[in-house]
C-alpha cells in the first residue's frame, strides 16, 4: 500500500516536472544563498579564531606600551629580571604577510608553533638561518629570507611565525618588541609594573579579539543578505509547495476514497517533501559553496584592507556547514509546507474535488489585517524597543508585514487604475491583472523582499562607506604618521620634523576605565588641524576653545551611548580629575570608548607618558621628502611611517571590494526573485487559458495577448518596486539606527542613493521581463485548437 | 447478509433538516439495486455512508456483519481498500498515472493486484489499446471505464456507483452501465447504483426510491 | 661531581627531542674539549666558557630553621650552547636554564626558567661574580661572598653565602676523567659555604642557617651510549669531612668519589672504590625511586645509610629527576644531597 501511494504521489512530479524544478530550484537557491553567505562568515570567523589561536594570545594577559608604540628590548629584560614571567612578541608586515616573532623559551606553553612537547626542532628555530612557520600559500608569498619555510596548516591565514630575533631583523626593528604576553603563573616575588616600566600597562586576557568585534558590522551585512535571501527563497518554496498541494488535493481525495488512510498519505507526503528538501538542500549547499568560493577572495581582501583581519581566501569544507545547510533546507521546507499539510489534513473527504483557486484571495482580508498588525509592531519596536533582539524582531516584523501588505496594496492600486481606464481592452487588462495578483502574489512578495533587501543593504553599505571615508578624512588629517620605538627616537623625530614639517601633532594616549567601560584617553594639541577637520554629533558652542582651556573633554559615540554620558556629564580623566563632556564625535574604527582632552591637561594627569607617535602636517607633495629625511636622519624604519594618502587609497580600494560583494549578492537575490516570477507565470499559464480564450475569441490576437502579458509582468514588477523602495529604506534605517547601535555602539547617518535605487529598479524590471518572456512567447505560439479546447472541456 | 442498514439517520452540521431519517434495507451478495430519488433526497449521502466515506448519526450500517459506525478512519479506509469499491460521477482517476497504473491502483492499495485480471478487465472494457495513455487523453466514457476497471480489479464484495454515467451521453451511458452490471454479476458482488435516471434504474433488478430522507 | 656532566648530557639530547636544544651531536667537533694539564684560573674560570657545549653553576644547601626543622635548597644555572661561539642579541647560540627548589620534610617546591643568551636576560660574569637568569641571581663582590635569590609561584629564597674553605679541584687539578674512553670535564667545587637567610614558603618567612655546596663544571662530551642514569651523593659529615661519590648505571656500573678533609684536602678515588646500593624504594611521579641507600668508601672507613629527608623531592622540570636533601647515619653522621636520574616511568 505504501508503495502504491508513494508511486501515485511521485507520479505527480513526473507529470509536472516544471513544478518539481521550481520546488527544487527555489529551495536550492534559498539554501545556496544562505549557506554561501554563512560559509563566508564562518570562514572569516574561523580565520579570526585561527589568528587568535595561532598565538593563543587571547587567553593571556598582555603588556603593551601606553602610547601604543614599541617596547624596547631593555625594558623586556628589566621586567624579566624584576620577576615578571613575560614573553616578547613582535609583529609586522613583510610583503603583506603578517609576520609574528615570538620567543619560544619564555612563551607560555601552548603558544606558538614550537611547543615543548611537539617534537619540533627548537635548535633550528632559534639558530642559524631560522625557520618560518606558515600555511604553504603564505610561505609562497614571503620574500626569500634565507630561513627555512615550514608548512603548517594550523597557522592563521596570511600569517607567518618565526623567532623574534629573525622577525626583528626581517622587519628592520632591532631591539623592538610590540607586546609582552604575561604567563598565567607568576613568581612569588615580583616588583610592581609601575616601578619597573611605568610606560607599560597590563591588560587582562580577552574573550574575543578586537578584530572579531570590528568586523562584526561587515558580517552583519552579509548575514542580513543571507537571511533575506533565504526568506526570498522560502517564499518561492512556499509557493511551489502550495501549488503542488493544491493541485494534488483531488488526488489525495481519490486516494482516501480508494481506501488510503489519511495518516499514511500525510506521512508519505511529509517523507516525500523531506527527500526533496534533502536533494534541494544538497544542491543548494553545493551552489552555496560555489558562491562562497567565488566571493571569498573579495571578502577576504575587504576584511584585510579594512580591518587588517587576515582571512583565508580559500574555502574549507566543514561537515557542520553541510549539515546546517541541509537542516535549513529541511526546516525551510517544513515551515513552507506546514500550512499546506495542515489544510490537507483538515480537508473533508467529500469536499469538492476541484482545486481551489491557488490563491490567497480568500484570505486577503485576514492577511491585510496581519500585515497591518506586523507593521504596527515594527513601528512600536522602533520607537519603544531596545536591545539587539528587539532590533531583529523589528526587522522581521517590518519585512513580513511589508510582504503581506503587498497583495492588498497591489489590488487597490489596480482597482483604481481599472476605474480610471476608458478603453475596453484597457479595462479588461487592469481587471485581468488584478485577477493575476493572487496567483503571482508569492512571487511578487519574493521580488519585494529581494528589492527591499537590496535597497536596505546597499544603503547601509554605501552610508557606511561615506561615513567611514569622512571619518578617515577627519581622523587622518595629518599627511604623515610616525611611530617611535622609544623616547630617544621620539626626540629625533621631533628634531627632524621640527625642521621639515609644518606642524607636529603628538599623539598621546592612556588607558582609563570610564563608567566601568574600557576606554582610552587621548591628548589633542590645540591646532587648526583638529578645528578644521573634526565634526561633532553634538557639541557645545566654541567647543575647541573650551577644550583648549581644559574646561571639558570630548568623547566618542561609543562612550556616549554605552555609558550614557551626554553633554555636560562628568567624565573621569585621571586620578582625581573629572571634566564635563563638551562634544561627542563619531568613531567608526574602534570598538571601545575614547576621551579626548587638551594636551596640557593630559601631560598634567599622565606626566609619565611620552609621545611616541606623531602626526606630521606638510604639503602633500613633500611627504616623500619628509619620509626620506626621517629615515635618514632619525633612523625611522619605513614600517613605522604611514602616509595618509596611502591609507585613504587603500580604504577606497577596500570599499570597491565590498561593493563587488554587495553587487554580486544583489544580482543573485534578484535572480532568485526573477526565477520565482518565471515559475509562477509558467504554472499560471495553464490556468490562464480559460481566462484568455474568451478574449481571444472576441478578437485579440495571441500576439497581442502575449504582449499584454509581458507588459503586465513589468507593470507588476514596477508597482512592486515602487512599494519595495520605502520598505527597503525602512530596512536601511532599522539596520543603521537600531541594529548598528545595539551591536556596535555607533549610529551611522543614513544617506540616500537615488541613482543606485534607479539602477536596482531597472534591474528588477529586467528580471521580471526576462521571467515573463518565455511564458508570453509560448502564449503567442499556443495552437488555436488548444484555446478552443477550453470551450469544449468546460465542465 | 452482505449489507444491512437499520434506522440510519444523518444530519449535516449547520443544516436543520435531516438528510436521512431512518433508512433500513438489506442487500445480499450477488444482488443489485438501483437507488433513485430527486436531487437532495439523500441518495448520495446514503451511498457515502455505505462506502465508509462518511458516518451515520445513528442506526447501523453493517457490511458482512461489521458495523461501520464503530470503525475509525483507518478501519473505514481498510474497508474501502478491501471490501467496498466506489465509482464516482467524476471519474476520479489519478491524472499523473497512466491507464494501466490507474486500473492497478486500488488492487495494489488492497495488496491483491492480479495483472491477468487487469488485462481481462481492460479487454472487456475496451481499454486494451489505451493502457499507456493518461486520463486527460481519454474521452469521458473511456475514463469512466477505467474507473470501473480500477474498482473491480481487487474483486470488492460490494460495488457502489454514484451517478457513474452522469457525465456521459445516453448511448455511452447505457454501454458503460451494461458492462458494469455484467462484470459485477460475474464477480458475484453486490451492486448499488445511485441514479436519478428512471431509464438506467430500469436496468437493475431491484429499486429503492428515496424521498426526503425516507425510503418510499 | 662528574654526574652533573651526565645529567646535562642526558638532559640535552632529551631536550633536543622534547624542547629542541639541538645540534648537540652534529657539532661535537667544533666545541672545545677539556685537556689535562690546563690549570684553572680564577676568577676567570668562575665565568662562562662558551666554547664548551655545557656548563653549570650548581648549588645545594642543607639548612635548619629556628625550631630545628631541616630544609634543603637547590639553585642551578645551566648553560647550553647550540654552537661554540658567543655573541650579542638573539642570534647568540647560548641558551640558559635555571632550576630552583626548596625541600621541607613535608613539601618540595620547584621552579624552572629558560632564557636566551645575548640579550642580558641570563648570563654569568666572572668578576665581580654574578650568575643570573631573570630575577634569580647568585652574585657578590667575589666568589667567597655571594647572595643567592630565586622565586617560584609558591616559594622564594634570599640567602647569603660565605666561603669558609678553599676551592676543591676534582680529578687532576680540576681535569676530571669520567670514563675509560677518556671523556672528561673541568670540575671544581666550593663545598665550604656558610649560609644564612630567609626562605619564603606558603606558611610564611622562615629564617634559616646551614651549609651550602657549589659545583662548577663544563665540558662538551655526552654520556656513553649504554649509560642510562646515575645516583650522585654529596655528603657532609659532622666531623667536618666531606665526600662526593656517584654511580653511573650502565652495562657495567662506573663509580667515582672525592674525599674532602675538613681542612680542604681533596683525594680522588678511581672506579670501584665507592659503592652505593639501594635499601628502600618510594613511588614518586609514577616511578619507583630508591630513597634509602647504603653508601661505602672503605678506604676512608665510610659505611653509611643515606635517607631522603623528603622522598617526594621530585624535580618536575622540562626533564624530570630526583634531587633532595638527605640525612646520614652509620659509620658517620651528617647531612647531604642526593641526585638520581634515569628512573623511567
Amino acid at each position: 500500500m505504501t508503495f502504491a501511494i508513494l508511486s501515485a504521489l511521485a507520479s505527480h512530479w513526473r507529470r509536472n516536472p516544471l513544478q518539481l524544478v521550481t520546488l527544487l530550484a527555489g529551495l536550492a537557491l534559498a539554501t545556496a544563498l544562505w549557506s554561501g553567505v554563512q560559509a563566508i562568515n564562518a570562514e572569516a570567523r574561523a580565520s579570526y579564531d585561527a589568528a587568535a589561536a595561532t598565538l593563543g594570545e587571547g587567553q593571556f594577559a598582555q603588556i603593551t606600551a601606553r602610547g601604543g608604540g614599541a617596547i624596547s628590548q631593555q625594558t623586556y629584560v628589566a621586567l624579566r629580571r624584576a620577576g615578571w614571567a613575560v614573553s616578547p612578541v613582535i609583529e609586522g608586515r613583510l610583503d603583506g604577510v603578517r609576520l609574528i616573532g615570538l620567543e619560544p623559551l619564555t612563551a607560555p606553553s601552548g603558544l606558538g608553533p614550537v611547543r615543548v612537547d611537539a617534537g619540533a626542532d627548537l635548535g633550528a628555530f632559534l639558530s642559524g638561518e631560522g625557520q618560518i612557520f606558515a600555511r604553504p600559500d603564505t610561505l609562497a608569498r614571503l620574500p626569500d629570507t634565507g630561513a627555512a619555510g615550514v608548512a603548517s596548516p594550523d597557522v592563521a591565514p596570511n600569517t607567518a611565525l618565526t623567532d623574534i630575533g629573525l622577525a626583528q631583523r626581517l622587519l628592520g626593528r632591532a631591539g623592538q618588541i610590540d607586546r609582552l604576553i604575561v604567563a598565567p603563573v607568576q613568581p612569588l616575588t615580583r616588583q610592581p609594573l609601575s616601578d619597573v616600566a611605568p610606560d607599560l600597562m597590563q591588560s587582562a586576557a580577552q574573550e574575543g579579539g578586537d578584530v572579531a568585534r570590528l568586523t562584526d558590522s561587515f558580517h552583519l551585512n552579509l548575514t542580513a543578505f543571507g537571511l533575506l535571501s533565504f526568506a526570498v527563497g522560502l517564499f518561492i518554496v512556499h509557493g511551489a509547495i502550495g501549488l503542488a498541494f493544491e493541485q494534488r488535493r483531488p488526488m489525495v481525495r481519490t486516494l482516501r476514497a480508494l481506501g488510503a488512510p489519511l495518516g499514511s498519505v500525510m506521512a508519505l507526503m511529509a517523507v516525500e517533501l523531506a527527500v526533496l528538501a534533502l536533494i534541494a538542500g544538497g544542491i543548494g549547499v553545493g551552489l552555496g559553496y560555489v558562491i562562497a568560493a567565488a566571493l571569498l577572495p573579495d571578502v577576504a581582501a575587504t576584511l584585510r584592507g579594512l580591518y587588517e583581519a587576515d582571512v583565508s581566501g580559500q574555502l574549507s569544507l566543514h561537515p557542520a556547514w553541510w549539515l546546517s545547510g541541509l537542516a535549513i533546507a529541511l526546516g525551510g521546507t517544513a515551515v513552507a509546507s506546514a500550512g499546506a499539510l495542515w489544510s490537507l489534513a483538515r480537508m473533508p473527504l467529500l469536499s469538492g474535488a476541484q482545486p481551489r483557486a491557488w490563491a490567497m484571495a480568500r484570505q486577503g482580508g485576514r492577511l491585510a489585517a496581519v500585515a497591518v498588525v506586523l507593521l504596527l509592531v515594527a513601528g512600536g519596536l522602533a520607537v519603544w524597543g531596545s536591545g539587539l533582539i528587539a532590533g531583529f524582531a523589528m526587522l522581521g516584523a517590518l519585512l513580513i508585514g511589508g510582504a503581506l501588505a503587498l497583495p492588498p496594496l497591489l489590488a487597490r492600486m489596480l482597482r483604481l487604475a481599472e476605474g480610471a481606464a476608458r478603453g475596453a481592452v484597457t479595462q479588461w487588462f487592469w481587471a485581468d491583472t488584478r485577477q493575476q495578483v493572487p496567483g503571482l502574489s508569492l512571487a511578487l512578495m519574493a521580488l519585494l523582499l529581494a528589492m527591499a533587501a537590496n535597497v536596505g543593504v546597499s544603503t547601509m553599505v554605501s552610508s557606511f562607506r561615506l561615513t567611514f571615508t569622512g571619518f578617515l578624512d577627519q581622523r587622518l588629517a595629518s599627511e604623515l604618521y610616525v611611530s617611535a620605538a622609544d623616547t630617544a627616537q621620539a626626540e629625533a623625530i621631533i628634531a627632524v620634523a621640527g625642521r621639515e614639517a609644518d606642524a607636529i601633532l603628538p599623539l598621546l594616549s592612556a588607558d582609563q576605565t570610564v563608567e566601568g567601560l574600557p576606554a582610552q584617553v587621548y591628548a589633542a594639541r590645540d591646532h587648526a588641524t583638529y578645528r578644521e577637520n573634526w565634526q561633532f554629533l553634538r557639541a557645545v558652542p566654541d567647543v575647541w576653545d573650551r577644550l583648549a582651556r581644559a574646561e571639558g573633554v570630548l568623547i566618542n559615540e561609543q562612550l556616549y551611548r554605552r555609558a550614557g554620558l551626554d553633554l555636560g556629564a562628568m567624565v573621569p580623566v585621571g586620578a582625581g580629575v573629572s571634566l564635563p563632556v563638551l562634544g561627542i564625535y563619531g568613531d567608526y574604527g574602534n570598538p571601545i570608548g575614547q576621551v579626548i582632552v587638551t594636551e596640557a591637561l593630559f601631560r598634567d594627569v599622565f606626566p609619565d607618558i611620552d609621545a611616541l607617535r606623531f602626526g606630521l602636517r606638510i604639503a602633500p607633495d613633500q611627504v616623500g621628502e619628509l619620509r626620506a629625511a626621517l629615515r635618514d636622519q632619525a633612523d625611522i624604519p619605513d614600517a613605522a611611517m604611514i602616509d595618509q594618502a596611502a591609507i585613504k587609497a587603500m580604504s577606497l580600494a577596500v570599499f570597491e571590494r565590498t561593493f563587488t560583494v554587495t553587487t554580486a549578492l544583489n544580482v543573485l537575490t534578484l535572480a532568485v526573485a526573477g526565477f520565482a516570477i518565471l515559475m509562477s507565470l509558467l504554472t499560471l499559464a495553464a490556468m490562464r487559458l480559460p481566462q484568455l480564450a474568451p478574449v481571444w475569441a472576441l478578437g485579440l490576437t495571441r500576439r497581442r495577448l502575449a504582449g499584454l502579458d509581458l507588459v503586465r509582468a513589468i507593470l507588476l514588477a514596477a508597482l512592486t518596486g515602487a512599494l519595495a523602495l520605502p520598505l527597503g529604506l525602512a530596512l536601511a534605517w532599522a539596520l543603521l539606527t537600531v541594529v548598528n547601535v545595539e551591536a556596535f555602539g555607533w549610529r551611522l547617518p543614513m544617506y540616500l542613493f537615488p541613482l543606485d535605487y534607479l539602477r536596482l529598479g531597472v534591474l528588477a524590471l529586467l528580471a521580471a521581463a526576462l521571467a515573463a518572456l518565455w511564458p508570453a512567447w509560448s502564449l503567442s505560439r499556443t495552437p488555436p485548437a488548444q484555446l478552443l479546447g477550453v470551450f469544449r472541456h468546460e465542465r | 447478509m452482505l449489507l444491512s442498514l437499520r434506522d440510519v439517520t444523518k444530519t449535516y452540521p449547520g443544516t436543520e433538516a435531516p438528510v436521512l431519517r431512518g433508512v433500513s434495507f438489506d442487500l445480499d451478495s450477488g444482488c443489485m439495486l438501483a437507488l433513485t430519488g430527486e436531487s437532495g433526497s439523500g441518495k448520495s449521502t446514503l451511498l457515502h455512508l455505505i462506502g465508509g466515506l462518511d458516518t451515520a448519526d445513528s442506526g447501523v450500517v453493517a457490511i458482512k456483519g461489521t458495523d461501520l459506525t464503530a470503525l475509525d478512519d483507518v478501519g473505514r479506509a481498510a474497508l474501502r481498500r478491501g471490501t467496498v469499491g466506489v465509482i464516482f460521477q467524476q471519474f476520479n482517476l489519478i491524472p499523473s498515472l497512466n491507464v494501466a497504473a490507474n486500473i492497478a491502483f486500488q488492487a495494489r492499495l488492497a495488496g491483491r493486484h492480479d495483472p491477468a485480471r487487469d488485462r481481462a478487465l481492460a479487454d472487456r472494457l475496451g481499454l486494451s489499446a489505451h493502457l499507456h495513455k493518461y486520463p486527460e487523453q481519454l474521452s469521458g466514457g473511456q475514463q469512466q471505464r477505467v474507473a470501473i476497471a480500477r474498482t473491480l480489479s481487487p474483486r470488492p464484495a460490494l460495488v457502489l456507483a454514484d451517478e457513474p454515467t452522469g457525465n456521459l451521453d445516453e448511448a455511452t451511458a447505457d454501454t458503460v452501465l451494461t458492462l458494469l452490471r455484467d462484470l459485477v454479476a460475474e464477480t458475484g458482488a453486490g451492486l448499488i447504483l445511485v441514479t436519478h435516471s428512471e431509464r438506467l434504474a430500469a436496468l437493475m433488478p431491484r429499486r429503492l426510491h428515496l424521498r426526503a430522507g425516507l425510503l418510499a | 661531581m662528574n654526574a652533573k656532566v651526565i645529567l646535562l648530557a642526558i638532559l640535552l639530547p632529551l631536550q633536543a627531542a622534547a624542547q629542541g636544544f639541538a645540534g648537540l651531536g652534529a657539532a661535537v667537533d667544533d666545541f672545545a674539549v677539556p685537556v689535562p694539564g690546563r690549570a684553572l684560573e680564577f676568577p676567570a674560570d668562575h665565568g662562562a666558557h662558551p666554547a664548551y657545549r655545557i656548563e653549570w653553576w650548581y648549588l645545594t644547601a642543607n639548612m635548619t630553621g629556628p625550631d630545628g626543622t631541616p630544609y634543603g635548597l637547590q639553585w642551578t644555572l645551566f648553560r647550553s650552547a647550540l654552537a661554540p661561539r658567543d655573541g650579542q642579541g638573539w642570534e647568540t647560540p647560548q641558551l640558559w636554564m635555571g632550576h630552583a627548589a626548596v625541600t621541607t620534610p613535608e613539601a618540595h617546591f620547584v621552579a624552572e626558567r629558560l632564557a636566551r643568551g645575548g640579550i642580558g636576560q641570563a648570563g654569568v660574569v666572572a668578576d665581580p661574580f654574578a650568575a643570573w637568569i631573570d630575577d634569580w641571581a647568585m652574585a657578590g663582590p667575589d666568589f667567597d661572598q655571594l647572595r643567592l635569590t630565586a622565586s617560584g609561584a609558591e616559594f622564594a629564597y634570599d640567602v647569603a653565602l660565605t666561603a669558609t674553605g678553599p676551592l676543591i679541584r676534582h680529578g687532576q687539578d680540576g681535569y676530571s676523567v669520567k670514563s675509560a674512553a677518556g671523556q672528561a670535564s673541568y670540575y671544581y667545587s666550593q663545598p665550604f659555604f656558610d649560609l644564612a637567610g630567609t626562605l619564603t614558603l606558603p606558611g610564611g618567612d622562615i629564617p634559616v642557617t646551614g651549609r651550602a655546596w657549589l659545583d662548577r663544571e663544563w665540558s662538551s662530551q655526552p654520556l656513553a651510549a649504554d649509560q642510562t642514569g646515575w645516583d650522585w651523593f654529596s655528603l657532609s659529615f659532622d666531623t667536618g669531612d666531606k665526600m662526593m661519590g656517584f654511580v653511573l648505571r650502565g652495562t657495567t656500573d662506573y663509580t667515582a668519589a672525592t674525599w674532602i678533609s675538613a681542612d680542604g684536602q681533596a683525594t680522588a678515588f678511581p672506579d670501584g672504590a665507592f659503592a652505593a646500593t639501594p635499601l628502600g624504594w618510594h613511588e614518586v611521579a609514577g616511578r619507583d625511586v630508591p630513597v634509602t641507600w647504603r653508601a661505602r668508601l672503605p678506604d676512608k672507613g665510610v659505611d653509611v645509610t643515606v635517607t631522603a629527608l623528603n622522598p617526594d623531592a621530585w624535580m618536575q622540570t622540562s626533564v624530570p629527576y630526583w634531587e633532595g636533601p638527605v640525612t646520614i647515619s652509620g659509620s658517620h653522621a651528617g647531612v647531604g644531597y642526593l641526585e638520581m636520574t634515569g628512573y623511567d616511568e
